[in-house]
């Protein structure tokens, strides 16, 4: 069963053009007749291919906002990125109050779910069976990564659940006690930065789906706007603090442990180099790590509307008149760490590998480099395959035709052609 | 059946060292490596790979992974060791400062080779160069 994603393909978009093949980070997109074709096992739903697309025939599937109508009682997890898309807020109480005018029953803000990770992290890592250093789940596209090329770090990867999932917990009680209904008239949803979360929430690793639907932070925004400018005094009141709100960007979630000590890198490339270090041994007393695939972080996200980097400054602006933090776990009585904590770990995903075989992986290993001595090594893509290494492992597992590279094509043709001359001539004289 | 690899260590460059390692790295992976081996192959190869750039200005790494060990060698034509135990012990160096500067030339290079790797060589000559056999096993 191909597994799902959020990132897919507009076909009727698509030209066949290599802008999506070349700029994904793990090789996942190739274009086969004309049109271009996701490889489903590879793609890390990062999103790079939806923001290069020239032709915007790459897009993020998502729920739309009719997906809350199914249910009585509706609950609205905004992504602290929701907040910096809005020009002159001084408040987020005017965006919480704006969900609960647009269908939301009840709002639970994902910042001060993170405020509560947080202050549980800190206390995680003043023990000493905490890995070092310890590695950020909080963007599921470097979850990923770690989990089809680094496998050895995965045992770095935080084992509590990312702030989304212990907010959908936390409101899915709230709202049962709150609204007397049953469970399954309760709807959470989260309103989202990425294709990578939709994907992720959707068919959680851990197989339990804690929220009932995931919006996108622009269509949300679309409708909150009108409804926000008419509200004079909100009713609604913020459960986060500066540490919060600061999860939006990169480097939010890591100052918010309070360590001397700590990483914060943005950017598919920079997180695989950084991954890349950790596993050579080459990060030493470096206690935690945060990644994030999009540039300045979740404000990065493709779902967003603003610039990132106007967002983060429109996020320190926000920051201003705040407390540092507003939610404790204290607040919950009765909850503690381990409710929080993800019961199975992150298993490796080896889908880099040529075959389960090793004999039979070597065998295709050295068909490659035999094909890769014939190839041009320009790396042009016409082919279909972003570079003349992956051709070549295409072709030898069976993927691609040798005759698919245009220059060995032109090299046959010449060739042809030049015998044709003299044969020609030969029957002139 | 085995797989050779080939790489040129430009010497002059230290913001490229470790690109060897890093595409021998790459390489054991598509292989299905076990995880654990292909870390140890990493370190080693990119200790060694450091240490042809910062003593004796590039060289040539050569791999050859066969179906139950692989065999890193690299070879220099720089200035030699002159004695190998005292370079075998950990914290000695004679990287210059400016090396040292940088974060490199701990003394700890030649250790660590030997630490991650099963069999380890050292072959050289003052003044003709060095070659450095690094073999782990695949099992």
């Amino acid at each position: 069963m191909a597994e799902f994603h959020s990132v897919t393909l507009d076909f009727d978009k698509c030209r066949g053009c290599i802008n999506c093949v070349k700029r994904c980070p793990t090789e996942a997109i190739r274009v086969k007749n004309g049109k271009a074709f996701i490889i489903s096992e590879r793609c890390i739903d990062c999103g790079e291919c939806i923001r290069i697309c020239p032709h915007h025939a790459k897009k993020a599937v998502y729920d739309k906002m009719s997906v809350i109508e199914g249910y009585e009682y509706r609950v609205a997890l905004p992504a602290p990125s929701l907040y910096p898309q809005f020009n002159n807020l001084d408040s987020i109480d005017y965006v919480l109050d704006g969900l609960l005018r647009i269908g939301f029953d009840d709002v639970f803000e994902v910042a001060g779910a993170a405020e509560l990770v947080s202050e549980m992290t800190r206390s995680m890592m003043k023990r000493s069976d905490c890995p070092k250093p310890l590695i950020s789940n909080a963007c599921p596209a470097i979850v990923k990564l770690i989990q089809v090329r680094f496998p050895k770090l995965l045992p770095h990867l935080h084992t509590l659940q990312p702030p989304v999932e212990v907010a959908a917990r936390l409101a899915r009680e709230r709202a049962v006690k709150k609204s007397g209904l049953p469970a399954d008239k309760i709807g959470v949803f989260f309103i989202s930065p990425c294709p990578a979360k939709v994907t992720a929430l959707r068919h959680p690793a851990g197989g339990e789906r804690v929220v009932d639907g995931v919006l996108s932070i622009s269509e949300v925004y679309m409708a909150l706007l009108p409804e926000m400018k008419k509200i004079e005094r909100p009713q609604a009141e913020q459960i986060s603090g500066i540490s919060g709100i600061s999860w939006s960007y990169t480097g939010g979630e890591a100052t918010a442990l309070l360590l001397p000590h700590y990483l914060a890198a943005d950017g598919i490339e920079n997180s695989i180099k950084i991954l890349d270090e950790i596993e050579n041994d080459k990060l030493g007393g470096i206690d935690f790590v945060e990644l994030d695939a999009c540039f300045s972080g979740c404000v990065g996200g493709c779902l967003c509307i603003e610039n990132p980097y106007i967002a983060r400054t429109k996020v320190r602006y926000l920051r201003k008149y705040q407390p540092v933090t507003m939610s404790h776990l204290a607040d919950y009585p009765g909850k503690e760490e381990k409710d929080f904590l993800f019961e199975d770990e992150v298993e490796y995903d080896p889908v880099l590998e040529l075959a389960s075989d090793p004999v039979k992986a070597m065998e295709i290993m050295l068909q490659i480099e035999e094909i890769e001595k014939k190839l041009p090594g320009i790396d042009c893509a016409s082919c279909g395959s972003p570079t003349c290494a992956c051709f070549a492992q295409d072709v030898a597992t069976g993927k691609a035709e040798l005759n698919d590279c245009v220059f060995l094509m032109k090299k046959e043709l010449e060739g042809k052609l030049s015998g044709k001359e003299q044969n020609d001539g030969k029957a002139t004289v | 059946m085995a797989i050779n690899m080939r790489y040129v260590v430009d010497g002059s460059d230290f913001t490229t060292a470790g690109e060897a390692s890093t595409a021998v790295k790459m390489k054991l992976k598509k292989l299905g490596i076990a995880p654990d081996i292909v870390r140890r192959v990493a370190i080693a190869m990119y200790e060694a790979e450091i240490n042809m750039v910062i003593h004796a200005g590039g060289g040539v790494a050569e791999v050859e992974l066969e179906s139950d060990k692989i065999i890193i060698k690299l070879i220099d034509h720089g200035k030699g060791i002159a004695d190998v135990d005292l370079a075998m012990r950990e914290g000695y160096s004679t990287a210059p400062d400016a090396v040292r500067n940088l974060g490199f030339g701990a003394g700890m290079g030649l250790p660590n080779i030997k630490k991650y790797s099963d069999e380890m060589h050292i072959d050289t000559e003052v003044g003709k160069g060095t070659t450095v056999t690094i073999i782990i096993n695949l099992q």
